[in-house]
């Protein structure tokens, strides 16, 4: 198959040495929700202050010296847009779009999106940890819990494939 | 040796630099391994493309051997090193509700990001429904406090899971993914598509 990517195992050693380096340098792993985490948390701190003081969840990254945007996966996550949009500049892929099987219409496509989001960020907090910081950092650091993120996160989407299939084929 | 900054050979300053300069390298890598096309990601689950099973694989195992590596060479000390803690009700139904979220929505929250920022509108709204996610769980959290908190084991490893050692765990690992990598290459074959 002629393709435009990346051999897909170099780039999985490349993913892997950044993630080596993230132990290395700062003793943790890679993330992606927590940084999404610590912008709801800021917004909703801004909005309504006395909730999130007094709220179980959001009480612990709220209150005098914490400012939850000065986090690392919020840094990480920053340095995510730019370097993928490096990328997307030097491969000539930047380009405003609804990517979308030909079969759907691109509204279909851009409400499926926000359900899979709302899912995949209420998951996220519930499962301590997305696909990046709780399956691909867990089972390098041989978490149990990244383990088992991962056989939950990739055997249900196999699972419920067939059911989607009309979006995707 | 490491891991730098919390054995203070580093500054605690730059680690929110040291962050940025990674999640560069990070965004870069996804990107060019196609991982900011959701018609791409959700080939895997039917067997078009399965480049997310080779690339997640192939980084979770050069991450892992990496990390047993530099210990075995004393570059770094594991006890450092943050794994995160399982709760097994919790990981278990979060995993499967990110499942469910992964294929209605064909990215996760990091590829999201990193379509987002070539300009992808589907993944920028998949971003949109991050935030309502997260903040629907936040509001509701007293209610599921329990369950969240249910089957604690700590940070606990598959290796003393098993009561086998790290290196052994590893290489299970690699040669199931080995296998993997083996089906998915047959997979593709079998369903072949253009590239997205």
């Amino acid at each position: 198959m002629k393709t435009k990517y990346m051999n897909p195992y170099l780039a999985g050693v490349l993913l892997g040495l950044v993630l080596l380096m993230a132990f290395f340098f700062s003793g943790r792993g890679l993330g992606a929700s927590g940084a999404v985490k610590s912008v709801v948390v800021t917004a909703v701190d801004i909005v309504a202050p006395g909730h999130t003081a007094n709220s179980d969840y959001y009480g612990k990254y709220v209150g005098e010296g914490k400012s939850p945007m000065k986090s690392w996966l919020v840094f990480e996550m920053i340095g995510v847009m730019v370097g993928g949009f490096l990328s997307g500049a030097l491969s000539g892929r930047l380009k405003w779009r609804v990517e979308h099987f030909p079969g759907i219409t691109a509204n279909r496509r851009l409400v499926f999106a926000a359900a899979g989001g709302i899912l995949f960020g209420f998951g996220s907090q519930l499962g301590r940890g997305c696909t990046s910081g709780s399956a691909l950092t867990g089972m390098a650091s041989l978490s149990v819990a990244g383990f088992v993120s991962m056989m939950a996160i990739f055997g249900t989407a196999f699972a419920l494939a067939y059911l989607l299939r009309k979006n995707w084929i | 040796m490491g891991p730098l900054v919390p054995q203070e050979i580093i500054g605690a300053d730059w680690n929110l630099f040291i962050a940025f300069v990674i999640g560069i390298g990070f965004g870069f890598v996804l990107e060019q391994a196609g991982f900011s096309s959701s018609r791409k990601l959700a080939g895997l689950f039917y067997g078009y493309d399965t480049v997310v099973l080779k690339v997640f694989f192939t980084g979770a195992i050069t991450a892992m051997l990496g990390l047993l590596f530099f210990s075995l060479f004393g570059w770094i000390d594991l006890s450092l090193i943050y794994v995160n803690p399982t709760f097994i009700w919790s990981a278990i139904t979060g995993g499967v509700i990110m499942g469910a979220g992964f294929i209605i929505g064909g990215f996760c929250p990091g590829t999201s990001v990193c379509a987002a920022a070539i300009g992808k509108i589907d993944a920028m709204v998949f971003i949109g429904g991050i935030l309502l996610g997260i903040f629907f769980f936040a509001e509701g959290f007293s209610f599921m406090k329990d369950f969240y908190m249910a089957g604690a084991y700590g940070p606990l490893k598959v290796s003393d899971f098993f009561g086998i050692s790290g290196g052994v765990m590893a290489l299970l690992v690699i040669i199931a993914a080995l296998v993997m990598f083996k089906l998915g290459e047959l997979a593709e074959k079998k369903w072949p598509r253009e590239e997205y």
